[in-house]
């Protein structure tokens, strides 16, 4: 299949092995990506935080531009998939809105891609058991949670495409990398998104509790899909609380024996080297 | 002249905050309802009546991470969320400015840097941040290692078509 492909700023910068694990794992599952045509910025938190209009009319300028594609965008960054599902929710609700925004971008928009996450593209369309045809090496030994945090699933309204409380997709994609899932109860908590910079006190100790909380289900690792969450997992968590944490298409790539994921591993603040090793996974 | 409940429904558009019957909800699954001074509940008790400054003028509505766990669990759909939203829009618009001064200082350099660029470069934009907040020195040895590692870059790819960005903020512009 064929899909339009949005990164976002974080998967050119902080997030980069985030990117090249999506493209490396499409690649593998046969998705072809066209990266959206000269595409710009979400807003992310601080538009929607501090300018309606604004945060409404950034994701939807990308929109338009993906619209001269007839196929589903792909957005691997929860919080982009978040605001342009957000926006895509306002227009469909509000004409009167949906106008002005046009008329801010300068370009009509007609709704017509669907705005998907990657967990969702690959459960639903490539199939469990297509993937799991692609596993070499299954991830015995390792014990992750699945975090999904906020924005891939909340609001439930405007996300749609796993439970809101009780996620399962992601575990089950890790289940068939031959990982063995621990389950938790902290799977959509909060890790403090981008106060990270701001109140960083308080992210440290939203961190600290969920790597406590890992520790307590058994776990030694963590898999996440966003740029944020991992930020703050793999840099917050004071002293040598950290366990290490993935990028679900990280691990993915790994299974599927895929090239990159030793170099990928060397850009994360906590080595998950070590562990993988000990597991004979590296 | 409108009352505060009146110009928060309005902004809002969606499901009047009135609905709201205090189960208390939002507050119990708030991740930061603990660094607060007033929980979410009591933000809509506040409006009700018609505490305008001192909602405006508290922390809590920027310490609001939108997690939106309040609107996914409220029984009666009243989007908290968003409310914080309008209320950081109105602290800004009226001039009564954010009590949480480093975390606006943060959106403010984290649009500039999409207005100059399309993108966001990081660290330009933390460097425009640092300087605006004067919290110089802080993750410093995280930055210079992230350097090293190649995770950050000081010329990664821009928007071509910056005309068009900068339509949209200067028609988003507010007075």
């Amino acid at each position: 299949m064929k899909v339009s492909y949005y990164p976002g700023c974080s998967l050119h910068g902080t997030a980069k092995e985030y990117d090249q694990s999506v493209r490396s794992v499409s690649h593998a599952l046969g998705i072809e990506l066209e990266e959206i045509e000269d595409w710009s910025c979400c807003g992310a938190t601080s538009a929607h935080s501090t300018n309606f209009k604004l945060s409404i009319a950034l994701p939807v300028r990308n929109l338009i531009a993906a619209e001269k594609k007839a196929q589903d965008v792909m957005i691997p960054c929860a919080a982009c998939f978040n605001r342009f599902k957000t926006a895509e929710h306002h227009l469909g609700q509000d004409p009167e809105l949906k106008a002005e925004v046009e008329e801010i971008v300068g370009g009509r928009y007609q709704g017509s891609v669907a705005i998907r996450n990657p967990i969702d593209i690959i459960v639903r369309d490539i199939g469990l058991e297509a993937l799991a045809a692609k596993v070499v090496k299954r991830l015995a030994g390792l014990k992750p949670v699945s975090y999904y945090g906020c924005l891939l699933l909340r609001p439930p309204d405007v996300c749609r495409f796993d439970d809101a409380e009780n996620p399962v997709l992601l575990d089950r994609i890790l289940a068939v990398l031959g990982a063995e899932v621990r389950p938790w109860s902290f799977k959509t908590d909060c890790c403090g998104g981008s106060l990270t910079i701001s109140k960083t006190e308080i992210v440290v100790r939203m961190v600290d509790k969920l790597m406590e909380m890992a520790r307590e289900a058994g776990a030694n690792c963590l898999v996440t899909a966003c740029p944020v969450c991992m930020a703050n997992l793999d840099m917050r968590s004071s002293g040598d609380a950290g366990l290490p944490v993935f990028y679900f298409t990280e691990l993915a790539a790994l299974a599927m024996g895929q090239e990159g994921p030793e170099g990928w591993f060397r850009l994360h603040r906590t080595d998950p080297r070590p562990l993988l090793k000990g597991l004979q996974l590296l | 002249m409108k009352t505060f409940l009146e110009e928060v429904n309005e902004k809002i558009n969606g499901v009047p905050i009135q609905r709201c019957y205090h189960c208390r909800k939002c507050t119990a699954g708030c991740p930061m309802a603990v660094a607060m001074e007033h929980n979410p509940n009591r933000v809509v008790k506040m409006i009700q009546m018609e505490k305008r400054e001192e909602v405006l003028a508290s922390g809590t509505i920027w310490l609001c991470v939108s997690c939106e766990t309040c609107i996914t669990r409220c029984p009666n759909e009243v989007d908290i969320a968003r409310m914080m939203d309008v209320l950081r829009q109105m602290a800004i618009e009226t001039g009564v400015g954010a009590k949480e001064k480093n975390i606006l200082k943060f959106h403010e350099a984290f649009l500039a840097n999409i207005r100059m660029g399309g993108r966001i470069n990081e660290p330009t934009m933390m460097v425009h941040y640092k300087l605006k907040s004067g919290d110089l020195f802080s993750d410093m040895a995280m930055g210079i290692d992230m350097f090293r590692k190649g995770k950050l870059s000081l010329v990664s790819p821009r928007t071509k078509d910056m005309k068009s960005v900068r339509r949209i903020f200067e028609k988003t512009r507010q007075s």
